[in-house]
């Protein structure tokens, strides 16, 4: 029954992790802040327009470091405690973000405007790579010990340690995390572009987006298939589920998807809708809100699939680079069967939370937002 | 042992955290209802009138909102960065309440947060209306689930320590979420949120008053908020009396810091007012007996006799422990289990902690070389003892005691401004309905000093709660320095300095930001 209910909840963490990543076209158009929106008109559309939905991604990447505390609790001791500085980085671009739409606009802020836009662009930017550095090392791990033993150690009881004093920040000079920092980075921002087009009623803006995805489209699909090289022929780490232990298989994601076919159907999938999304974003006529969300589906698709593919048959999630014998696996670093099962019981909430969510955005982007809206007596502003 | 200042350091920075997130949570918490009340007005008088009012607080409440998140996500992954071994030893039960009150709470707060400010045009009168009850009612359910995890770290119940895994496992998801330690906490700090905003609303209306601008617009807002925050004060003051029965049963070592007992004997008093005598220290009880001896606990005190006893128990002659007695052992205390137990003297559950670790340690040597009766044995000596746990990570016994002179006068200042609110709240009211409130400057500026006063009553209770039970992560079972993570001390400083600037510039203009709404009034 455990390992049902630990791969149902890495199931769970890893939609939410992939409905992160789409959301994250919030962060995307903050990116578009200054190069793309650079009038004050436009720059108030564009913050307003995101500034609707941005809690919802905030929201979702909380609920994401609660569920995987919860279900994997020595993940987020070993990698929250050890990469300390990629973690920290991470967070002090998400807390600007989250004052900035409502400070912007207001009188008396202290900082001005343009700091705030500049918080948001850092976030937008930054925010996204970070994270994307931060999934990475889910295929090419850490350099920490870890030791469960530890504990009884009245002199060292800590159980995982990061064995060197970068903390996480060497994470960010990999190439493979990097690479996916910036593809996850081109994903929000081609995410972000097609929901300014959908949400924003200013032709300036939209002609300039326009002609920024057939950059940033084009280049988020070939980073894509970069990554997917360079994941499909790397080395990973098998565990027996027998004994707990860890050994090297060479193209291990490959294998994964292979011999478990569905997550490969469900990659094949997303990317169809994504060079759908895409090209109706720039070869059809009229782009309604189809484009945005064939994309935004198949983003989630896509994550959510590798996501998998990272833990799923057998394979060790977080890979220790000082002694695979430390790495974390779905076994070794679940909560217990009786949490695992109470939380499954909460989980029958989602749909339920998935259905309000549907209903609230359908009501609030039903027109396109303009500058007049944005002056109407009712209207709060950012 | 780790180095005491990264523990030190790393307390403080969740501190300061903590603190900063406590400002402009409780506003929302009862700010959110205040604004729902006004709103029901609206929707049911369609008077616009009510609109107007209700979207002036709803502007507060959104700056402060903002803020809230963004110190709130900091806290959450900050067990994770600057916790690590206390997020593996009890994830199994704390990261529980954690993720519901993600799903629960923070999406109905987020979602229906977006429909408050912007759908009043984009749905209908009523659904907005429900819409603001539903962030009020988020914003509260997000406060219980964390409490509920707070709680049990203050009270562990409803789990059982596996070696296997070397950690705490929950068992009974039920007495965890229901422990009447976690009602009490929700109660007692959602009613400080509603009292506290009841009276920012009341002292920002009496500026106006004074101002004598929007005079309507504030009576009405004062009306409400002194009726809304006066209710919620006379349950706060209840439940704050049976928190002091559950710190009493549960946590003897706070309550004796909270009133500055030393040492004790059968009825004992309680501590209205006083100042600590600060040359009396704890370390001197085992360096210096002799000084600590001489010297008295207070420099000056008035006490109600018999009043500690009466508050804890109901009767007049119960035995309530000091540090000493505590240090001492054999005072009855509830174990977590509801058994009543003689308590042993700190050394000796020191070593009785020590028998627990070193069983545990037996038992994982013991299984990994296949040794069935040695894990038995291994397993036998680290349960009996399971209840000192954490004390085997003591290095000596005054590390037990927390800093009596923070939590005494937090105690004390928290109290006497509760009841000071209390008359204000009843003097609020009286000249409302006498229709003199407009009338008298001094009322005015009373209610505007007000304001500062209970921000600070609010952050004494956190001081109260949290700084009261060091040196315990989880009572009696893990301490700060075995819960800290592996990194630098000049890692967790470099981030507190910056945590420190980021949040203070923040506050500042917060603050700037609010002043400026308020100034600009609720308009036409």
């Amino acid at each position: 029954m455990i390992f049902i209910l630990q791969q149902y909840w890495w199931i769970i963490v890893s939609l939410l992790g992939s409905l992160l990543v789409f959301l994250m076209f919030v962060q995307g158009g903050q990116s578009l802040l200054f190069g793309t929106a650079k009038e004050n008109e436009e720059k108030t559309l564009l913050v307003n327009a995101l500034g609707h939905k941005w809690e919802l991604t905030f929201t979702t990447l909380v609920t994401f470091g609660g569920a995987i505390f919860a279900s994997f609790p020595l993940y987020y001791s070993t990698s929250f405690g050890g990469a300390y500085w990629l973690w920290m980085a991470i967070l002090f671009l998400f807390v600007i973000q989250a004052v900035s739409f409502e400070f912007r606009s207001k009188a008396g802020n202290l900082l001005g405007p343009r700091t705030y836009e500049t918080f948001l662009f850092l976030n937008g930017t930054f925010g996204t790579i970070l994270l994307g550095v931060a999934v990475g090392m889910f295929f090419s791990g850490g350099s920490f010990v870890m030791d469960k033993s530890s504990i009884a150690d009245t002199f060292q009881p800590t159980i995982s340690y990061w064995t060197n004093g970068w903390h996480g920040l060497e994470a960010i000079v990999n190439p493979f995390n990097l690479l996916l920092g910036i593809v996850v980075y081109l994903a929000a921002r081609t995410l972000g572009l097609m929901y300014v087009m959908m949400q924003i009623e200013s032709e300036t803006l939209n002609t300039k987006c326009k002609s920024q995805i057939k950059i940033t489209g084009p280049a988020f699909v070939l980073g894509f298939v970069a990554f997917l090289i360079a994941l499909f022929t790397m080395t990973g780490y098998s565990v027996n589920p027998e004994n707990g232990l860890i050994s090297p298989v060479k193209y291990k994601y490959l294998f994964n998807m292979t011999e478990l076919i569905w997550p490969l159907v469900m990659l094949v999938a997303g990317v169809l809708l994504v060079l759908s999304g895409l090209g109706l974003n720039i070869f059809g006529k009229r782009v309604g809100k189809s484009s945005f969300f064939l994309t935004g589906g198949g983003v989630v698709l896509a994550v959510w699939s590798l996501l998998i593919c990272a833990a799923f048959n057998d394979t060790a999630y977080f890979v220790s680079t000082v002694d695979p014998q430390y790495s974390l696996t779905l076994y070794n670093s679940s909560s217990s069967e009786f949490t695992l099962k109470t939380m499954a019981y909460a989980s029958l909430m989602v749909p339920f939370v998935m259905g309000y969510i549907y209903y609230v955005w359908r009501a609030m982007t039903k027109v396109k937002m303009s500058t007049d809206d944005l002056s109407k007596p009712d209207t709060h502003k950012y | 042992m780790i180095l005491a200042s990264l523990v030190d350091l790393s307390r403080l920075q969740f501190a300061l955290t903590a603190m900063y997130h406590w400002i402009f949570v409780p506003l929302t918490l009862g700010l959110g209802f205040i604004i729902a009340i006004m709103e029901t007005y609206y929707v049911r008088s369609g008077n616009e009138f009510w609109k107007r009012t209700a979207k002036f607080w709803m502007n507060i409440f959104a700056i402060n909102f903002a803020i809230g998140v963004a110190t709130g996500i900091i806290l959450e992954f900050q067990f994770g960065t600057n916790w690590s071994n206390y997020s593996w030893f009890v994830g199994d039960i704390f990261g529980a309440p954690l993720a519901i009150e993600g799903i629960l709470a923070f999406f109905l707060e987020s979602t229906f947060f977006a429909v408050m400010f912007f759908g009043w045009n984009k749905v209908s009168k009523k659904a907005h209306l429900i819409s603001t009850y539903l962030v009020a009612i988020g914003t509260n359910l997000s406060a219980l689930w964390i409490l509920v995890a707070n709680a049990w770290m203050q009270f562990p119940t409803g789990m059982q320590f596996n070696p296997d895994t070397a950690r705490n496992e929950m068992v009974d998801f039920w007495s965890v979420a229901l422990s009447p330690v976690a009602i009490n906490k929700f109660i007692h700090t959602t009613t400080n949120g509603y009292v506290l905003a009841a009276i920012f609303v009341i002292g920002v209306s009496a500026w106006f008053l004074m101002r004598k601008r929007e005079e309507e617009f504030a009576r009405k807002s004062i009306k409400i908020s002194a009726i809304f925050g006066l209710i919620s004060l006379i349950v706060l003051i209840w439940s704050g009396d049976g928190s002091a029965v559950h710190v009493a049963k549960k946590q003897p070592m706070k309550l004796a810091a909270m009133e500055g007992l030393y040492k004790s004997h059968k009825g004992t008093s309680l501590v209205a007012i006083g100042i600590l005598n600060p040359g009396k220290k704890i370390d001197d009880y085992y360096d210096n007996p002799l000084k600590y001896k001489n010297e008295k606990p207070y420099w000056v005190n008035i006490s109600i006799p018999q009043g500690l006893s009466l508050l804890v128990n109901r009767k007049m002659d119960t035995y309530v422990p000091g540090v000493e007695d505590i240090l001492e052992g054999g005072y009855v205390y509830t174990d977590r289990n509801g058994d009543e137990k003689i308590a042993p003297p700190i050394e000796e559950r020191m070593e009785l902690g020590k028998l627990a670790i070193a069983g545990l340690a037996d038992y994982r040597k013991a299984s990994k070389a296949g040794d069935e009766e040695g894990k038995d044995i291994a397993y036998k000596q680290l349960m009996e003892n399971f209840d000192h746990f954490g004390y085997g990570y003591i290095e000596k016994p005054s590390d037990v005691v927390p800093n009596i002179p923070l939590t005494f006068y937090s105690f004390h200042i928290m109290v006497i401004l509760g009841g000071f609110f209390l008359l204000f709240f009843a003097l609020t009211l009286y000249m409302e309905f006498k229709g003199i409130i407009g009338k008298h400057k001094w009322y005015h500026w009373t209610a505007i000093a007000s304001i500062p006063l209970v921000y600070i009553c609010s952050q004494a209770g956190w001081i109260v709660a949290e700084v009261g039970r060091q040196p315990w992560t989880i009572q009696d079972l893990l301490p700060v320095n075995a819960a800290v993570s592996g990194v630098s001390s000049g890692s967790v400083q470099t981030t507190l300095i910056l945590f420190f600037i980021l949040f203070s510039v923040l506050l500042i203009a917060e603050i700037g930001i609010m002043l400026k709404v308020i100034k600009k009034g609720p308009g036409a």
